[in-house]
């Protein structure tokens, strides 16, 4: 799994490629936010449009970023859900959780 | 399963990326049974959170236990076993993942995932170690390569 970081009017957007499974790319996942959290970012928007699967443990990675980042008063946001990680966080709920953006653009705007 | 059902079995290390190994050996199995991709897939995340729960929990990450797998055909149904060498545990005893206060919790989701994934999913623990049963109904046709192979796992 591949994970590049870019930037956008303050956001700073993680585009994990391939699985998020356990042992694999959920650390690198954790890795990649634990880099950008260093680096001062508040405003953390995932973009999952080549996320290709997601395991329990990968959810468990997006909830511990979701919870780091809100407890140091910023905001982490999920861009272009594929239809089977959609799935993923109806059944476990979680869409009640994350803020889900179908446009960058948009996404980036919702931070203010 | 029965000892006369004709069946695959697989004993792997408790190494994340043998999950990776028995998937794509699961995948071979059912475009073989020419099982529709769909089922495929969804028996195949419930494979992944099985093994994961084998390795992680049952294993403690021990890389010296093995994970046995062994998947048939019976009557319509695909019909994966997952044995670890743990201690076993109680299902019932799992929190619930979707319960308001759980939702944050880091862990806790890959039963409630493994139940969606498949039709029925029971659990057998005694002193050996745990054995997870996964059981989906497929239209399986017949024998033969699918057209079009693409990874789906």
């Amino acid at each position: 799994m591949k994970i590049a970081m870019r930037h956008r009017e303050g956001v700073t957007i993680i585009e994990p490629k391939g699985k998020i499974t356990i042992g694999a790319g959920d650390i690198a996942l954790r890795d990649t936010v634990q880099e950008a959290l260093e680096a001062g970012a508040d405003k953390i928007l995932i973009n999952m449009a080549e996320t290709t699967t997601i395991d329990s443990s990968g959810i468990g990675e997006l909830v511990a970023a979701y919870t780091t980042v809100t407890n140091r008063g910023g905001g982490l946001k999920l861009l272009h859900l594929p239809p089977k990680v959609h799935d993923i966080l109806q059944i476990t709920q979680l869409v009640q959780v994350f803020d889900v953006y179908e446009d960058e653009e948009e996404a980036v705007e919702s931070f203010g | 399963m029965s000892e006369s059902t004709p069946r695959v079995s697989l004993s792997v290390e408790s190494h994340y990326e043998s999950i990776e190994l028995v998937l794509v050996v699961l995948e071979d199995v059912m475009e073989r049974l020419r099982v529709p991709e769909e089922d495929a897939s969804a028996l195949g995340a419930g494979v992944r959170e099985a093994m994961a729960n084998a390795i992680l929990h049952g294993h403690r990450e021990d890389a010296a236990k093995h994970v046995q797998v062994e998947f048939a055909l019976l009557d319509g149904e695909i019909v994966v076993e997952i044995r670890d060498q743990g201690e076993g545990f109680d299902p019932e005893q799992i929190s619930d993942p979707i319960a308001p206060e759980n939702l944050l919790q880091l862990r806790g989701r890959g039963i409630l995932l493994m139940k969606h994934f498949v039709d029925r999913v029971e659990f057998g623990s005694d002193a050996s170690g745990t054995v997870v049963t996964l059981r989906k109904a497929v239209g399986v046709l017949t024998v033969g390569k699918r057209r079009n192979r693409r990874r789906r796992l």
